[in-house]
């Protein structure tokens, strides 16, 4: 049976991979959002994503609830650590949402060029803050014994975060693309398309980059992970949907090309969550020093609280998400309550 | 320590909190308001209704995005800046706002896209069902925000251990004692602004003879809708929370009441002029007894004053004072105006008193600043701490964030909120000037 603590750690990378998957699609129509052709095509991918991106958004926002009830004092200390990164991307999720709401709001071609811009750029730096941030939980942040975070702003932009920064991006990227060819036709679906491809081939590289610079930086990801028979799980299914993605684009199965690119994120973060585990927060101090599901977790009655939270309202929230995609599923038709 | 961070933290969780809390009461109230609307258009068959749910419903998104947008920085921000306060009740704090995440959020955000694109793409019974859904998100939202924030008031169920407050009786901790009484008032607050809000747009559009007919029906639903919960907020929920306070946090209940002096027959001061240093009121006009009456139920009883508590344990006494009683000022204008216009109804002379349309137009905001004073007088109020007789607000704060970092964000976040305020104002009034779509048969003006 499987401990409270690992239970959570388990909890929370589902949250984790949810937003991932779901916010990931939203965030990267928003990139390509900056390179859409006319007007209809802008309008195509605001609405493709208008039900359901605050949803989607949701899932940060318990995610961030679930470490502070689980794991405060990870949610203390990285996010307090990590102070102007946040802050940015506090900022790039209020100009994301925001946009989406404002520009259709006044006939007028330089305000809705503007909140496209505010869009897309918002999009942009969450992602690849995101990317970034992880890059550094995974090598390690300076944490001393006393679980103090000692570093800085300008520590964080280090060559190895940016990488997975970079990565992040491409996956993303990819993974709206997927979004709307599922969302969008004729010539705008196209080239959605060949973004796809283009973002695949990316993210297939850099994947592979971002694994052997990640045994140099952090070789203690790897430690024993080949004794987990997860990892052989999320690897046959990481390499299975890579290859089968761009087979089903070229078939124009795009909705299992979406699919694929769901289970491509939620492998890779699985395998880095195996690497993690137990730690939360490795220590580039000193290892010994990292924040685990053990030293920085609530207590065992919060944790079993939060259990039954999270059975009673999951199995709900999922019921009603998927009902609710279920509606708008389909390509994206614009009405008069369109965006 | 640097004193400069903390002073400065303290100052942007005020400006981001205060921000944001201007829009979760307002959606509060437009979504049970809109579920009326909706109700009638589904159920009566009724276009006009139809036509004013579609265009309070647009009014709403609004509102809920920007509220949105602006919450987001409050879930992270306890661990940003507030980190010491983050480790030491994170073992309870945390729970209410990942229940308000599972629970609430998902919940109101999922069946919201429903309501606003989902209009032509599932039944009537099932659109109506989605804003009824978006409704009850909200209002559950708000139970788990005030179960964290009241415990911060009135803790319970927990015991201090391993050097921090732990979880020892999960519903003592969510039923404290001040939970309930905070958690209707607010409820309450927000239906006003709700109501106000209502009233105040559909005034301006009888006035503007744009859409009048339909405007009126909003007015009418608006005015009985805020006379109800007009008095809902002062008696019971207000009147009850008072008491509360008096209770179980008496240095709050001395500075918000003014009573700067403990006795017995203490009086209810209905206007003064505070001076804090040393504590005394000037021009007061007060009712001897009733104080003593309302907190104990005796006029003879002890009411404890200001005088009575060690001085680095009592809140600022100006600024709890001023705005408890700005709070109740406007409490009583609203009861007094949807009761006038209540009573106007009959024959419809109210839409004919242009004075009284006028002050309902200018009105709007001021639920939403009787909600501010109302925050400003229980948060201010629980100072000098944070968790109330178990952790100093100055004992907190982040260690290792910088004052200069905190000035980035301060500096960030007001520009940001200033530019969301001036174009959510602008779009709303263009909205509101476009008016309902017309609907064939009625008076169209």
């Amino acid at each position: 049976m499987m401990d409270l603590n690992t239970t959570w750690f388990l909890l929370f990378g589902v949250l984790i991979i949810g937003y991932a998957i779901l916010d990931g699609f939203d965030l990267g129509v928003g990139v390509l959002h900056l390179f859409a052709r006319n007007e209809k095509e802008r309008r195509i991918n605001l609405n493709a994503i208008g039900p359901v991106w605050d949803g989607n958004e949701v899932w940060l926002l318990t995610g961030g609830g679930a470490l502070f009830a689980a794991f405060p004092i990870v949610y203390a200390t990285v996010f307090s650590g990590f102070y102007l990164a946040l802050m940015l991307v506090l900022t790039a999720l209020i100009a994301r949402a925001v946009s989406l709401e404002f520009r259709g709001k006044v006939e007028s071609n330089a305000w809705k060029r503007s909140w496209d811009w505010a869009f897309g750029l918002g999009s942009l730096l969450a992602i690849v803050l995101f990317g970034v941030a992880v890059g550094n939980i995974l090598r390690g942040v300076p944490i001393d014994s006393e679980g103090r975070y000692l570093g800085g702003f300008l520590e964080l932009l280090n060559p190895y975060s940016i990488v997975i920064g970079v990565l992040s991006l491409a996956l993303m990227v990819t993974h709206g693309a997927a979004y709307m060819t599922v969302k969008s036709d004729g010539d705008q679906r196209e080239r959605m398309k060949s973004w796809a491809s283009g973002g695949w081939m990316a993210t297939v590289i850099l994947y592979i980059f971002a694994t052997l610079y990640t045994m140099m930086e952090a070789g203690f990801l790897f430690e024993g992970i080949l004794g987990n028979p997860l990892f052989y799980l999320f690897m046959v299914l990481l390499l299975a949907v890579l290859i089968y993605f761009p087979i089903a684009l070229k078939a124009g199965k795009f909705f299992k090309a979406f699919l694929s690119s769901c289970v491509t994120i939620a492998s890779m973060l699985g395998l880095a969550a195996i690497g993690m585990f137990p730690r939360l927060v490795p220590s580039s101090i000193d290892l010994a020093y990292s924040l685990t599901i053990y030293n920085a977790s609530s207590t065992q009655r919060t944790l079993t609280v939060m259990l039954i939270i999270a059975l009673i309202g999951m199995p709900l929230v999922i019921a009603y998400t998927f009902y609710i995609y279920r509606v708008f599923m389909g390509k994206t038709v614009l009405t008069e309550e369109s965006y | 320590m640097d004193a400069d961070a903390l002073f400065l933290s303290r100052i942007q969780f005020a400006i981001t909190i205060g921000f944001h809390f201007l829009f979760p009461p307002l959606s509060i109230g437009l979504a049970w308001l809109l579920v009326i609307v909706e109700w009638k258009g589904w159920r009566a068959g009724d276009a006009a209704w139809v036509a004013l749910g579609k265009f309070f419903g647009k009014l709403f998104a609004l509102t809920f995005a920007v509220g949105v947008a602006t919450g987001i920085v409050m879930e992270f921000q306890f661990g940003t800046n507030w980190a010491e306060y983050s480790k030491f009740v994170g073992d309870i704090f945390g729970a209410p706002l990942a229940a308000e995440g599972v629970f609430a959020f998902f919940m109101e955000s999922a069946f919201l896209g429903l309501y606003l694109f989902g209009r032509e793409k599932v039944s009537k019974r099932v659109h109506w069902f989605s804003i009824l859904m978006v409704a009850i998100g909200a209002t559950i939202s708000a139970f788990w925000i005030i179960v964290a924030n009241s415990w911060q008031q009135t803790p319970a169920g927990y015991v201090i251990q391993n050097g921090r407050a732990e979880l020892v009786d999960f519903w003592a901790a969510v039923f404290n004692d001040s939970t309930l009484v905070r958690y209707f008032h607010t409820i309450v607050a927000s239906l006003i602004a709700g109501a106000f809000f209502m009233a105040g747009v559909s005034a301006w559009l009888i006035l503007k003879n744009h859409r009048a007919e339909l405007a009126k029906r909003s007015l009418r639903l608006s005015v009985i809708f805020g006379l109800i919960v007009s008095v809902l907020a002062v008696y019971p929920t207000g009147h009850e929370h008072a008491r509360q306070v008096a209770h179980t946090q008496p240095e709050k209940f001395a500075a918000i009441e003014g009573l700067y002096t403990g006795q017995t027959g203490a009086p209810l001061v209905l206007f003064g002029i505070v001076n804090a240093v040393p504590p005394e009121l000037g021009a007061e006009i007060k009712i001897p007894g009733i104080l003593s009456w309302m907190a104990f139920g005796d006029i003879d009883a002890h009411v404890q004053g200001i005088n009575e508590f060690p001085p680095d344990e009592i809140p600022p006494l100006w600024i709890t004072f001023v705005s408890f009683h700005n709070m109740v000022v406007l409490g009583m204008f609203f009861i007094g105006i949807t009761a006038l216009s209540v009573y106007l109804l009959r024959g419809g002379k109210l839409f004919q008193k242009k004075w009284l349309l006028w002050a309902f137009v200018v009105s709007i905001p001021l639920p939403l600043a009787a909600t501010q004073f109302g925050w400003v007088a229980a948060e201010v109020g629980r100072q000098p701490w944070i968790v109330y007789r178990m952790l100093r607000t100055d004992e907190a704060f982040s260690f290792n964030v910088t004052a200069g970092e905190v000035w980035f964000s301060i500096i960030l976040f007001s520009i940001i909120y200033l530019l969301l305020g001036a174009v959510y104002i602008f779009l709303m009034y263009r909205k509101i000037k476009h008016g309902p779509e017309p609907v064939s048969g009625e008076g169209v003006a």
